[in-house]
């Protein structure tokens, strides 16, 4: 048992675990958008830009400041959930009442100009960033050898992810949250501040992408154009999945990372574009999504 | 709408004229072409209110298709740009077909996600030459005239600006076009008045994406070259830039947008330079790198200060002053 359709079963697993790594990304960050568009009805084009900003804050914490990973998973995503207030306060706030079409429009323009800065001072070549001694190495399970990093990736975001799913679909907090969304007016009447909670929702939605961000350092170089090629494959997890339900969008983004390391093997040219041809599939038997709920 | 007509005959004269007068004829084809790209996509969104993210998809792939043509089998220049724009219709017929059973955002991230794979696939393809593009595309000739004149060719440019231009007039004055606007404006209630609207929104789509596909074969001729730059997901914003910054559901709005985001493009530096020479400040030199801030910034303006772009907010006075 050590092939599989003439696939040594070392090479399928390792590239199980690449695609289960990619996954957790995709997954991470569309329940983030997912998030952002529940409460602000806004696709927040710039989440790709926000997991660049995040691995470059935890670049430059170490590059500047000495600051280590670990510090930097924390502080990263804070930084950018920070930012996050400031984009919302100063821009998105004032586009609820348009047409939803202004806000991919308005992020798009901010995703051009964060890029834009980040590669006029860092250029287009990729920083490097060490793995944490911590999660240096890797197990040899005897049928495949498991980096430890990547496994760790892995664990972190389900871990992340199905927090995230608790508290909105558990608790008060979450509830609160859905109600706002189906209807804030009510939801204010109950003495709830509205507008501070989409303000902190989208802080938590951005948050989550520069914790991918920081995530993805040790694996990929730290580049200003690292988020906008993932973001338009995170938008077709989003049609896929159809953005109706947090669990939803958890589980489609790991299982099409899954299905995109297959592909890999079996058949490499296509292995950037499966999940666009998924999600014509997906549109011509489901037109809402997997998961979606036809409104 | 009659007194247009005097206004745009003089604006084409003097177009017509411009290159005797001294200006760069490929500057000036690089303009129309846009311009004709932004008009078409315009269709669909001003007109019609669909906002595709994945226009570039048709510029790219008619400046391919056209490119194949000439280069590698030969066709003369004609069947070339016709086959361009044939191929585009008929991926505006598929991905038309796939993207307007969602509305909204969702049509948005669906274009855009088809175009991203149709990316891939040019990058991939044995035909395109991958990142290098098709290069040393033979202009050929039309009609006796040698193409590979530079001032015979604006011509010709000309000629298919003007009409797709007049063709996209035609339309939005038409039922047809009164339909489309119905439906931009009111979706259920053109439903409820009897109109199959998915057929509409596809049949603006499919002209929209053939138009488009017009304007990418048409640039593969002016600069020789069919690139993967023209498919990219960053092409299909700079078009909606374009749209928006000159305004939106106006005809000549993407024309003035595609003038300015050309200008832009090639001249940022330039002018860069010659301000850090008034003012002393040497930061102003690296205004060229930076052209995508620029944008940035322009985009960031329009939507939150500027929605109605130049000629919008230009007819919006003069109607004002009227009344």
């Amino acid at each position: 048992m050590t092939d599989f359709f003439g696939i040594p079963l070392q090479a399928l697993l390792g590239q199980l675990l690449l695609g289960l790594v990619n996954g957790s990304f995709y997954a991470v960050l569309s329940l983030g958008l997912a998030i952002i568009f529940g409460l602000l009805n806004i696709i927040n084009f710039a989440h790709g830009a926000l997991y660049m900003l995040g691995a470059f804050l935890a670049w430059m914490g170490l590059q500047y400041l000495g600051l280590n990973y670990w510090t930097m998973l924390l502080l990263a995503p804070l930084g950018v959930a920070l930012f996050g207030i400031v984009l919302e306060r100063l821009f998105l706030r004032h586009l609820y009442r348009l047409d939803h079409l202004y806000g991919l429009l308005l992020t798009f323009g901010l995703t051009l100009l964060l890029e834009g800065v980040f590669r006029s001072i860092y250029g287009v070549s990729g920083q490097p960033y060490p793995t944490p001694a911590a999660l240096q190495g890797g197990y040899n399970l005897g049928f495949m050898f498991l980096p430890i990093y990547r496994a760790w990736v892995v664990v972190a975001s389900i871990i992340v992810c199905l927090a995230t799913w608790f508290i909105i679909e558990k608790t008060r907090l979450g509830a609160l949250l859905r109600a706002a969304t189906e209807n804030p007016k009510l939801v204010e009447a109950f003495g709830v501040n509205v507008p501070l909670m989409i303000t902190l929702t989208y802080a938590f939605g951005v948050g989550l992408a520069g914790f991918a961000g920081v995530l993805a350092t040790p694996i990929l170089q730290v580049s200003p154009l690292m988020g906008s090629n993932l973001i338009i494959v995170v938008f077709a997890v989003v049609v896929i999945g159809g953005m109706g339900s947090i669990l939803g969008s958890i589980l489609t983004g790991l299982g099409l990372g899954v299905i995109e390391g297959f592909t890999k093997v079996f058949w490499p040219e296509a292995s950037n574009t499966v999940v666009f041809i998924i999600m014509v599939i997906v549109l011509l038997l489901r037109p809402a999504g997997l998961f979606g709920k036809v409104k | 709408m009659k007194r247009e007509i005097p206004v745009f005959i003089a604006l084409l004269l003097i177009v017509a004229l411009l290159p005797a007068l001294g200006a760069y004829p490929i500057f000036i084809m690089k303009v129309m072409c846009y311009a004709l790209f932004a008009c078409a996509f315009n269709l669909l969104l001003g007109y019609t209110g669909l906002l595709s993210f994945g226009h570039a998809a048709f510029l790219g792939a008619a400046a391919y298709a056209t490119g194949q043509s000439l280069a590698v089998w030969g066709w003369p220049t004609l069947a070339g740009l016709l086959f361009g724009t044939a191929s585009a219709a008929a991926l505006g017929l598929v991905m038309g077909a796939l993207s307007i059973r969602r509305s909204g955002i969702y049509f948005a991230m669906i274009t855009l996600a088809l175009a991203q794979m149709l990316f891939f696939f040019f990058l991939q393809a044995p035909f395109t030459g991958g990142e290098d593009g098709l290069q040393g595309i033979p202009r050929g000739s039309i009609l006796g005239l040698d193409l590979s004149d530079d001032l015979n060719l604006y011509y010709l440019v000309l000629a298919i600006f003007t009409f797709g231009f007049l063709l996209i007039w035609r339309c939005v004055h038409s039922p047809f076009g009164q339909v489309l606007k119905a439906i931009r404006e009111n979706e259920p209630r053109a439903i409820s008045l009897g109109y199959d609207v998915d057929r509409f929104k596809l049949l603006a789509f499919v002209l929209s994406a053939a138009l488009s596909g017009l304007a990418g074969a048409t640039k593969s001729l002016v600069f020789v070259s069919a690139t993967l730059t023209d498919a990219t997901w960053q092409m299909s914003g700079l078009v909606i830039l374009m749209t928006l910054i000159g305004g939106l559901g106006t005809l000549a709005g993407p024309v003035v947008g595609a003038i300015i985001v050309v200008l832009l493009e090639n001249k940022v530096g330039e002018w860069g330079a010659m301000l850090a020479q008034w003012t002393g400040w040497n930061g102003f030199r690296t205004l060229g790198e930076s052209v995508t801030i620029v944008i940035g910034l322009i985009f960031i303006v329009c939507v939150m200060a500027f929605r109605r772009g130049i000629v919008g907010e230009l007819a919006f006075r003069l109607r004002r002053h009227d009344a």
